[in-house]
């Protein structure tokens, strides 16, 4: 790639040099290469994004920055002094705070406390073992002001939201004199204006001298918010650019080392008039469940691909739930095939041909003791009953032609699935589904968390499956997939369905409906 | 050049072997750590651990923790946790002594119904842990209490006895001899000579069918080596026990339900639904697993196999005590944990909890010979339990 440039001269802080400046760090696993000859630079008073795809390095950058462990060789400068953190704590210490990408708090504690933990202010004179519980609020109140945020500390943790719980945990990161704050994949859970109000803090923390490194899957985000990108590829950097020069697609071609393809995603909208006609697969009319989902209506036909639009905590996932007998409705009727049905387990819905990737891989996905070909036939064993039993051979067989279909790397398929990376795991869910061949599949975020070309590699499949035949009910985050592959595009605000949009409506439109109905 | 090359070549088999043990370590080092007690034993005892009664005794006494290990491994496993055996199985052993001795009941009758009693004792566990959520640590706590209490009731607080003839025998009885072989049974022998033929025939069933697959399967001369120490060490085990009164009945029990619960756990769907859920349950349910159900049933299991032990118990001692199970649970537990099953669920092996069964009995009855007091026993079972655990979780994190 000629893309490979540094720009010193005309950098955002001319004369300055960096805060942090790693150079020629590399890191060695028994048998992988995860960082080699890796320059970086994180300036005063800037955002910089870090990107590149799962196994790019990015994560080893961070750990070997944040002393999680040492570097094999290169040098670390932090002002100008050589630093080796020998772990977290040391790096703080240094200077460097991190927010890690699984938020590390106990939602049992305070607010408060959690900003705290570890270091409680005491009381002196009488005894110093005793917490200073009024001080301990100011300060912690102190803290989040410094963020914006006003909330009641004494509460618990657990009673706030996601992105409450971020702040929470910045807050916390931020409460020794940090210099460099490094924030591992901090939206991920956040909806778009939760996303917003973590920018203006980013931007005012910015604009405090504070020099922020950002790791993000997210295309927009970056462009939002990054000053300065710098791009990793299998352990090595591609470059480092300043954001207003950079085009959108000179990243992503960047982070994956080729062009992206966006031809073979267009559908035309002419199908779905003729899908009117047929009979649905899957019909809802006004389910709702207490507390999770007002009443909302859904069909879904065969060959046909429904995108649930909608913010985070709109009731996408719920009625997903509700969909597959995870949750029971409180009103409103299913039919499956025309036959009228009351789901309690998940089982039933199985049995009628559907199926369901969760939204979290982790939690609800993978069964990490067991091996990838077990977590492969898990669910069609579970389709086909205790008492006929797969045999091996017809297990192997299944779980092979998997893993060449949707091109999952493994070492073989009797490796555990922890082993994998996020990507292939979550190939490795869909192949589970894929195996007992369902009519109806719903996918909730199946590319949240993965790299750009396995999403790619997701996408494609999924659209060849509707083509086959199959119904599928998309559920993302991020609208410019939902726009792009689907056929029929259900809007959702506020627990319940505002509207239908046609195919090959633009983002714009779903921001519209869901903006407009009020 | 050539010479290098020559070196590797002769160095790969070694490397590999090398590597084969060390992603297995846990595999043969329970195993050798087995042998390597009962080598400590036997000397120290000057031999007398391997002397045919002893041995005979070392089995008989083991066969109840055992037979419960193979149900409280599916529990854990599963996720959970068994306390009550113990007072389970002294409450059917008690049932059993009322049954056959005050109703003077046919003893086959009457261990049905014990079995019955058992699943039912478990269903009511299970029903708790599984449908309501109610932390199986609480509900089998209370369970503990409950059937040492109702042992205690229909004993009315005395010891009864003795049983039938025929009852002993599921404990004292051994394998009739077809050969009228006065100083060796050679039925039981022949019994053990077939039973390790046909473990290798079937090892090596295995291992074709992994070759097949184009599996890591293990190095050829570790393979043989494990086999032949293998088939040695049962002929050689069912020897002494044949120069004795022969093979126990048991003995004989006990090995086919392991047999059952390894092949059960390793092959069949309701075997692996269990380590899905334990793994991860919601993954599992997701998968339309009826994962209530599931744990349902392994505390059924859980309490046939406990009323099992208290009927085998029971046959052993010929006589019912109020103080029958009492402690149970933990030597159960304790060999589940050594032999590797973890206690957030989803890992551990039949095999391995069988071995740690033997681990706790050969020490025990290692410790008795030695006169070691009761006192002292329990302090060094408590550190073995926690030193096997120890290395375990430090190999796990290396």
């Amino acid at each position: 790639m000629s893309t490979t440039r540094t720009s010193s001269a005309g950098s955002a802080t001319p004369g300055l040099p960096p805060v942090l400046h790693l150079r020629g760090i590399g890191k060695q696993f028994t048998a992988v290469r995860a960082l080699h000859d890796v320059e970086f630079r994180l300036f005063a008073g800037e955002v910089h994004g870090l990107m590149g795809q799962n196994g790019a390095g990015k994560s080893t950058l961070i750990k070997v920055l944040t002393g999680v462990f040492p570097a094999d060789r290169g040098e670390m400068r932090l002002s100008g002094e050589l630093i080796s953190p020998a772990n977290p704590h040391d790096a703080q210490l240094l200077g460097i705070s991190t927010v890690y990408q699984e938020v590390n708090l106990c939602p049992n504690l305070s607010v408060a406390e959690n900003i705290f933990a570890g270091r409680y202010p005491r009381r002196g004179g009488r005894g110093l073992w005793r917490i200073d519980w009024p001080r301990m609020a100011r300060l912690a109140k102190e803290r989040l002001a410094r963020l914006n945020l006003d909330i009641d500390v004494t509460r618990s943790l657990s009673s706030y939201s996601v992105a409450v719980q971020q702040m929470v945990a910045i807050a916390r990161a931020l409460s020794v004199q940090a210099r460099v704050l490094v924030l591992d994949e901090p939206t991920s859970s956040l909806d778009d204006d939760e996303v917003q109000r973590l920018f203006s803090v980013l931007r005012q923390l910015r604009s405090e001298g504070l020099a922020i490194l950002f790791v993000t899957h997210f295309l927009d985000q970056v462009f939002a918010i990054a000053d300065r990108i710098t791009v990793l590829r299998n352990g090595e950097r591609v470059g480092e650019y300043l954001t207003p020069e950079l085009q959108p697609q000179a990243l992503v071609a960047a982070m994956i080392g080729r062009e992206l393809d966006t031809t073979s995603v267009a559908r035309a909208a002419a199908a779905t008039e003729a899908q009117a006609e047929q009979a649905p697969l899957l019909r809802a009319t006004a389910v709702a469940r207490r507390g999770q989902l007002l009443a909302t209506d859904l069909t879904l036909r065969p060959a046909e691909i429904v995108g649930l639009g909608g913010l985070l905590g709109s009731g996408r996932t719920e009625l997903a739930r509700l969909l597959f007998g995870l949750d029971r409705v409180d009103s409103g009727a299913l039919e499956i095939q025309g036959e009228a049905i009351a789901l309690d387990h998940p089982a039933q819905a199985i049995r009628r041909g559907l199926a369901m990737c969760p939204e979290d891989r982790k939690f609800e996905g993978i069964v990490p003791e067991l091996s990838l070909r077990e977590n492969i036939i898990l669910a069609l064993q579970a389709r086909l009953g205790i008492w006929h039993f797969l045999s091996r051979a017809r297990q192997e067989e299944i779980a092979t032609r998997f893993l060449r279909v949707l091109d999952i790397r493994a070492g073989d398929i009797e490796s555990p699935i922890s082993q994998l990376s996020g990507g292939n795991q979550q190939k490795a869910l869909l192949a589970r589904w894929l195996a007992t061949e369902p009519r109806v599949l719903i996918l909730d975020e199946p590319t949240r968390g993965i790299d750009v070309a396995a999403k790619q590699e997701i996408m494609n499949e999924i659209m060849t499956l509707a083509r086959q035949g199959m119904a599928v009910l998309f559920i993302s985050s991020e609208f410019e997939e939902v726009v792009r592959v689907s056929d029929r595009i259900a809007v959702m605000r506020d627990r319940r369905k505002v509207g239908e949009l046609p195919g090959g409506s633009s983002t714009e439109d779903v921001c519209q409906m869901i903006a407009a109905t009020s | 050049m050539a010479d290098q090359a020559v070196a590797t070549g002769v160095a790969l088999p070694e490397r590999r072997l090398a590597s084969y043990l060390k992603s297995n370590i846990r595999e043969y080092g329970m195993l050798l750590s087995l042998v390597a007690i009962m080598a400590f034993f036997q000397i120290v005892t000057d031999g007398t651990l391997f002397k045919p009664l002893n041995l005979t005794n070392l089995v008989l006494q083991n066969s109840y923790i055992v037979i419960m290990a193979l149900g409280m491994l599916l529990v854990i496993v599963s996720g959970h946790i068994d306390l009550s055996v113990g007072s389970v199985a002294g409450f059917i052993g008690a049932l059993a002594a009322v049954l056959i001795v005050r109703f003077e009941l046919n003893f086959v009758l009457a261990m049905a119904i014990c079995l019955l009693t058992g699943a039912a004792i478990g269903a009511a566990q299970g029903y708790f842990v599984a449908f309501f959520r109610i932390p199986a640590f609480i509900v089998t706590l209370a369970g503990m209490l409950v059937f040492k209490g109702l042992a205690l009731a229909i004993l009315q607080g005395q010891s009864i006895g003795p049983f039938p003839q025929s009852f002993q025998l599921l404990s004292s009885g051994f394998i009739p001899d077809q050969f009228n072989g006065t100083d060796l049974r050679l039925t039981s022998l022949f019994l053990g000579i077939i039973a390790a033929v046909a473990l290798m025939v079937m090892d090596f069933r295995l291992r074709r069918n992994q070759f097949e697959h184009g599996m890591d399967e293990e190095p050829y001369s570790l393979f043989i080596i494990k086999n032949l120490v293998f088939a040695g060490a049962i002929i050689f085990l069912s020897y002494l026990l044949a120069s004795y009164k022969g093979l126990p009945n048991v003995l004989v029990i006990m090995f086919v339900l392991m047999l059952l619960y390894d092949f059960g756990t390793r092959r069949t769907t309701i075997g692996r639904r269990i380590y899905a859920l334990g793994g991860n349950e919601k993954a599992a349910r997701l998968s339309g697993i009826k994962t209530e159900r599931l744990t349902f049933y392994t505390f059924i299991n859980m309490g046939v196999l406990a009323a099992l032990a208290g009927l085998v118990f029971a046959a052993r001692l010929n006589t019912a005590t109020p103080k029958a199970g009492l402690g149970f649970e933990l030597d159960v537990i304790a060999a589940c944990f050594i032999g590797g099953a973890s206690a957030a669920g989803g890992v551990g092996k039949v095999t391995g909890a069988v071995i740690g069964a033997f681990v706790m009995g050969v020490m025990n009855n290692g410790m008795s010979i030695l006169g070691i007091g009761i006192d002292y026993q329990q302090v060094i079972k408590g550190l073995v339990l926690l030193a096997a655990v120890f290395v375990d979780v430090y190999n796990k994190n290396k």
